[in-house]
């Protein structure tokens, strides 16, 4: 059963050179408790399409249904974590992840138990009392994750989360993702340009054209979980890589004379 | 320098003090700056006990210390400070108490922008002095007048500053706080505010210093106390050694509120890097 229901979702932006198409007739339906990834090349409208779901992009025409309720704007139904480091700096790691439960005004011993278990989750138990300013920029997205979870929202968005981060840590991170949502199975709208980090997170992987952006393909990686990074070199993920890879190909060859926004 | 500059193909050696911003020994850099005190003082005994310049035009060094010395004796040096103190003080909080809200709208709000940016941009560029006729038409020459120079003086300049640190606070951050289940009023009080505070608090600081520098314009006009009128007062009578009190003890009141801003900032927001 589909959680998410995008139909014919359309968003023009009005730019100083006129009119920009960044999403056409997008249709999509995210199933419940699966991890789907949508990939494309750089400006092919796919964090247009994430934030048309967190509610904070109004669609130009067409409608996306959570549960088959219209999406109007943002609220806690869905956490987002971002790619750019969001952290609330004048809070420590503890309030950060409790700023969403603190909102609701659970009371503070129940907030506690919820920092806890989340900063657990992520491997920063310990770092409750640090500032952001204290941390590597993969411990601020483990806590920007574990603060989005704490929430409980019905679907978690991310938009490229370790896109900023070393491809070391970019690895650690898709592991750490991977086992949480394993043991979590909360539905994940992920996006990312990285095809091997789409194939490894997801589910479903939705392949984006360039602008203006559509569906071009949808694959269903069956690649058995749990994961771990060892499966980026079995033969079956080299296929589906191999796969991916040429519809992207395509789509970058393009994408690149596309003007920029 | 010029003539041990390497040509070209030669290597750049990138050590020594005239490397562009290359780090210098603690030590060599405190020696630098008080050599540079010592050699200012040294300039100023020369001009004056040398006979170069009259005392009326600069007084030599000992004759600012006993112009201290009689003025602390007497009481008067302690009354021109405090009743500056309090105009600059009275101005600045005044003008900061309206500049820090409506600046933060301003930079986040357009219609708030739209209200205001007009009018800011026009009066920011006119000289406090220019109002002081009007000043003293509508308020008089009290102490209400001195006040507000001040405040003409700093509060335009808050403004623009203050809208400026509120207008970059990042998109992403308040967007964040939406999906965390913010309504559009906590994401003011909660987030913007919070996250515009390192920078209120250092153009605070820079607007402070600028507001002690109005301290002679506002105090020119009918004034019978405090260090700008001290200092026009002593002009009169070419008592060049009350004139550099004057300017030595503004001086020291600004050094000494700076430092107070920047203990404030350390110890009001821990979690911001301070330069």
């Amino acid at each position: 059963m589909s959680i998410l229901e995008i139909k014919d979702v359309t968003v023009r932006f009005e730019t100083k050179n006129g009119q920009l198409t960044a999403l056409e007739d997008i249709s999509l339906a995210i199933a419940d408790r699966e991890f789907s990834v949508i990939v494309g090349p750089s400006g092919c409208g796919k964090s247009t399409l994430l934030r048309l779901v967190a509610g904070l992009q109004p669609a130009t025409s067409g409608v996306a249904l959570l549960e088959g309720r219209p999406i109007r704007g943002p609220s806690v139904e869905r956490g987002m974590v971002f790619q750019s480091y969001t952290l609330f700096p004048w809070l420590t790691v503890e309030k950060n992840v409790q700023f969403g439960p603190t909102l609701k005004g659970m009371p503070s011993a129940e907030r506690d138990a919820i920092a806890k278990k989340f900063l657990g989750q992520v491997g920063l138990s310990g770092f409750e009392k640090a500032y952001p300013e204290q941390l590597s920029g993969g411990m601020r997205q483990r806590v920007a994750l574990a603060r989005a979870l704490a929430n409980d929202p019905k679907i978690l968005l991310m938009d490229e989360p370790f896109g900023a981060l070393d491809s070391q840590t970019r690895s650690l991170m898709q592991e750490l993702l991977v086992g949480i949502w394993e043991r979590a199975h909360k539905t994940v709208l992920f996006i990312t340009h990285d095809i091997e980090e789409a194939i490894f997170l997801a589910d479903h992987v939705y392949v984006m054209s360039a602008r203006p952006g559509r569906i071009k393909k949808q694959v269903q990686i069956t690649i058995p979980r749990p994961r771990t990074l060892e499966v980026l070199t079995s033969p079956e993920f080299v296929a589906f890589k191999r796969d991916i890879l040429d519809v992207m190909y395509e789509e970058s060859v393009r994408a690149a004379s596309v003007r920029p926004i | 320098m010029a003539k041990n500059e390497t040509k070209v193909g030669q290597e750049v050696p990138l050590s020594g003090v005239f490397t562009p911003k290359q780090e210098i020994p603690v030590r060599l850099y405190f020696s630098v700056s008080v050599l540079t005190g010592i050699s200012l003082f040294g300039l100023w005994a020369l001009l004056t006990y040398g006979g170069l310049i009259r005392p009326d035009f600069l007084a030599p060094p000992h004759m600012v210390v006993v112009a201290a010395y009689e003025g602390i004796a007497d009481g008067s040096l302690i009354e021109h400070t405090v009743s500056s103190v309090v105009v600059i003080f009275s101005g600045f909080i005044l003008a900061s108490i309206v500049a820090v809200p409506l600046g933060i709208l301003m930079g986040s709000f357009r219609i708030v922008q739209a209200m205001v940016e007009p009018v800011t941009n026009f009066m920011r560029y006119l000289p406090v002095s220019a109002m002081i006729p009007l000043l003293i038409l509508w308020i008089g020459i009290g102490i209400e007048e001195k006040i507000a120079v001040i405040f003409l003086g700093t509060f335009f300049q808050q403004l623009i500053l203050i809208s400026d640190v509120s207008a970059r606070v990042l998109k992403d951050l308040i967007d964040v706080s939406y999906t965390l289940g913010a309504n559009r009023r906590q994401v003011v009080t909660r987030v913007l505010v919070p996250a515009c505070m390192p920078g209120v608090m250092d153009n605070l600081r820079v607007t402070m210093g600028w507001a002690w520098t109005y301290l002679v314009v506002a105090e020119l006009v009918a004034a019978n106390s405090g260090l700008g009128y001290m200092i026009l007062n002593a002009m009169r009578g070419l008592f060049s050694e009350v004139i550099l009190l004057g300017i030595f003890v503004i001086g020291l009141l600004g050094l000494l509120t700076d430092q107070v801003f920047k203990l404030a900032r350390r110890l009001l927001l821990p979690w911001s890097a301070t330069f």
